[in-house]
């Protein structure tokens, strides 16, 4: 038997932007166990329903998490139109999957800098954030905004985007294809970025189901699970596949997100060729009264937001669950048996929203 | 330490932010923003830290680390709040779990508002802590203390 | 078993395990679990979501104030997680949790904030 010891990982971490810690029990270069301690974070925002009527908890929402808070914004604001039957205008959803599809890109390559950095591969890091940046400069001229934009309303969204600025967002994007591609081909085909995700931290598909996890990593355990699929806001007039990997490992949940990326820009695509011309949002009279689930899929996995509303202004309850709350499970189940030196790269492969998970 | 001032290392700890400042933090040491131009590096380990860069407010979990963080942090040291939960509290000021801004247990230098807070502002905050970092260092040598 | 509006269903506490067991056979997984104190009712309400690829089914439990629930962290060992949170932010009492993290899940200072809220 090998000699035991119990490693403090974080909160303060090199490769963590935002804090978790974890007790790791290793024996020798082997880790045996992880046990997370989350906290680090919590605010408590949910709680916020007393103090804050229905429309402001839009901002709340927002401020969930700075990196899918479009998407935060939109799955709070649909749950809140089911319940009040409101029929948002079709070009509202319209935008909304515009900016949600932006986010998830922006997201990804957020991601795929992070993991680079993770390896030490700085100039990759480097490359995907200036890549990145392109997708926040469309968002500033389109919202006013890099990473909270405030633009979604109950009944719709605040702000329009004109035909010659989508066009000119599909150019830009089409051009940024091919540097995506070029820089994307190198996280698939180098060997070294190869070495360090290939068959590292398997999670096989029955295991990420026992497990609860969601969104990239189910896909990459050959689970074939989209809520984009339930075709909330667009989706349901938009063509695309669920992109799965049967591969398991890091190197899968890579390669899925990878091809998320492209999807996006598909899916942007289609978008605008298809966008109608009505009104951005509705008028929204009432209070809400009833109760309702929503399931969006965000850059991380699937978000499930439960409102209960009791007549009045303030809600009785606002519930989220964030997709890394769902992946810390199989979190700890990936890192069971892992060498020492994968830890960060594995906490990395669930793309880890700390901010998300302790609302 | 004559020469210190010129590339100060920069430390960044995500209180309780929603994430929001912390990517625009990151983002300032990105090509576009790239604020390594002023001689700064961003590191991760507080005891080669000279600015230390905080985002969100303080809740009773990291309000310990926070203050160990601080206190590994050698002299001559500078603390910029980022953000507008970093200075104040923000949006989730009522919370129960908010004990408010940054100030609330470390002395905080400079404040950069704005939710989330935009990297020029970042860089305007940073370039700022960079004079104050030199000054201290002066005082600090003057105080003989160095 | 009741069903209350699409997708949700009430159940008693006799229910719960069974259900649980049914879903776990069947290769459903635990979405999430959510605690709530609805001012008018005085009780608690937990609800159980599970989903299968696209589906969704949600299950809700009656609680009152001092009841114990049974806890489904042996058959979904993700629900420790969930089951540790009601506990300490609600005050709602779970019995024989897998792994119980005794109030320092979060490491509040506050005592079950979300139920003295809805108490007053």
């Amino acid at each position: 038997m090998g000699n035991r010891s119990v490693v403090p990982y974080g909160p303060q971490h090199p490769v963590l932007p935002e804090p978790i810690h974890l007790d790791l029990v290793l024996e020798d270069e082997k880790v045996l166990a992880a046990i997370p301690s989350i906290g680090f974070i919590h605010r408590g925002l949910e709680s916020l329903t007393s103090k804050k009527d229905f429309n402001e908890m839009v901002y709340v929402a927002e401020r969930i998490c700075g990196i899918c808070s479009f998407m935060h914004g939109m799955g709070y604001c649909m749950a809140v139109e089911d319940i009040m039957n409101v029929e948002v205008p079709r070009r509202a959803d319209y935008l909304r999957t515009i900016w949600a599809e932006m986010s998830r890109l922006h997201s990804h390559l957020l991601w795929l800098g992070l993991l680079a950095d993770g390896f030490g591969f700085e100039s990759l890091f480097m490359h995907s954030w200036r890549l990145r940046e392109k997708i926040l400069d469309m968002f500033e001229a389109s919202t006013g905004g890099r990473v909270i934009f405030s633009v979604n309303t109950i009944g719709g969204v605040l702000k329009d985007m004109p035909a010659d600025m989508l066009n000119d967002f599909v150019r830009q994007l089409n051009e940024m294809e091919k540097e995506i591609r070029e820089m994307t081909d190198i996280f698939l085909t180098d060997y070294t970025v190869k070495s360090r995700l290939v068959d590292v931290g398997i999670i096989t598909g029955e295991d990420a189901i026992r497990r609860g996890a969601v969104g990239p990593m189910m896909r990459a355990s050959g689970i074939n699970v989209d809520m984009r699929k339930n075709g909330y806001a667009a989706y349901n007039e938009l063509d695309f596949e669920v992109i799965t990997s049967n591969k398991c490992d890091s190197y899968a949940r890579c390669e899925v997100r990878i091809g998320e990326i492209f999807q996006s820009i598909d899916i942007i695509r289609q978008c605008v060729a298809k966008i109608p011309d009505t009104e951005i949002n509705t008028k929204v009279t009432g209070m809400p009264n009833g109760e309702s689930f929503i399931r969006v899929e965000q850059p991380r996995g699937e978000a499930f937001y439960h409102v209960r509303a009791n007549g009045t202004k303030f809600l009785d309850r606002f519930r989220v669950r964030t997709p890394t709350f769902a992946n810390i499970p199989a979190l700890t189940q990936t890192l069971q048996g892992c060498q020492y030196g994968d830890v960060p790269l594995l906490i990395l492969t669930i793309d880890p929203c700390i901010s998300c998970t302790e609302r | 330490m004559a020469t210190i001032h010129k590339s100060p290392w920069l430390l960044h700890y995500d209180g309780s932010s929603c994430n929001g400042c912390d990517i625009e933090v990151l983002a300032c040491t990105t090509p576009v923003y790239d604020v390594e131009r002023f001689g700064v590096i961003n590191t991760g380990n507080p005891m080669h830290a000279d600015i230390f860069l905080i985002t969100g407010g303080i809740n009773s979990q990291n309000e310990a680390v926070v203050k160990q963080i601080y206190e590994q942090m050698p002299q001559p040291k500078v603390v910029i709040a980022v953000g507008t939960c970093a200075c104040t509290g923000g949006i989730f000021k009522e919370c129960y779990n908010i004990k408010g801004g940054a100030d609330t247990v470390i002395p905080v230098d400079i404040y950069v508002p704005g939710c989330a807070a935009r990297p020029e502002s970042i860089i305007d905050g940073v370039v700022k802590g960079v004079a104050l970092f030199k000054e201290k260092a002066e005082a600090l040598a003057a105080s003989g203390r160095a | 078993m009741q069903e209350l509006k699409k997708d949700l269903y009430l159940i008693d506490k006799a229910e719960l395990l069974t259900v649980i067991m049914e879903k776990k056979n069947a290769l459903w997984r635990l979405c999430q679990i959510c605690c709530s104190y609805p001012k008018a009712e005085n009780h608690f309400e937990v609800t159980y979501s599970f989903a299968n690829g696209q589906d969704i089914a949600n299950y809700r439990l009656i609680a009152e104030r001092e009841e114990e629930v049974p806890s489904i962290s042996r058959v979904y060992k993700s629900a420790i997680f969930y089951e540790n949170e009601m506990h300490e932010l609600w005050g709602l009492h779970v019995e024989n949790i897998k792994q119980d993290f005794h109030d320092k899940l979060y490491r509040i200072d506050v005592e079950t904030p979300f139920l003295e809220k809805e108490g007053e």
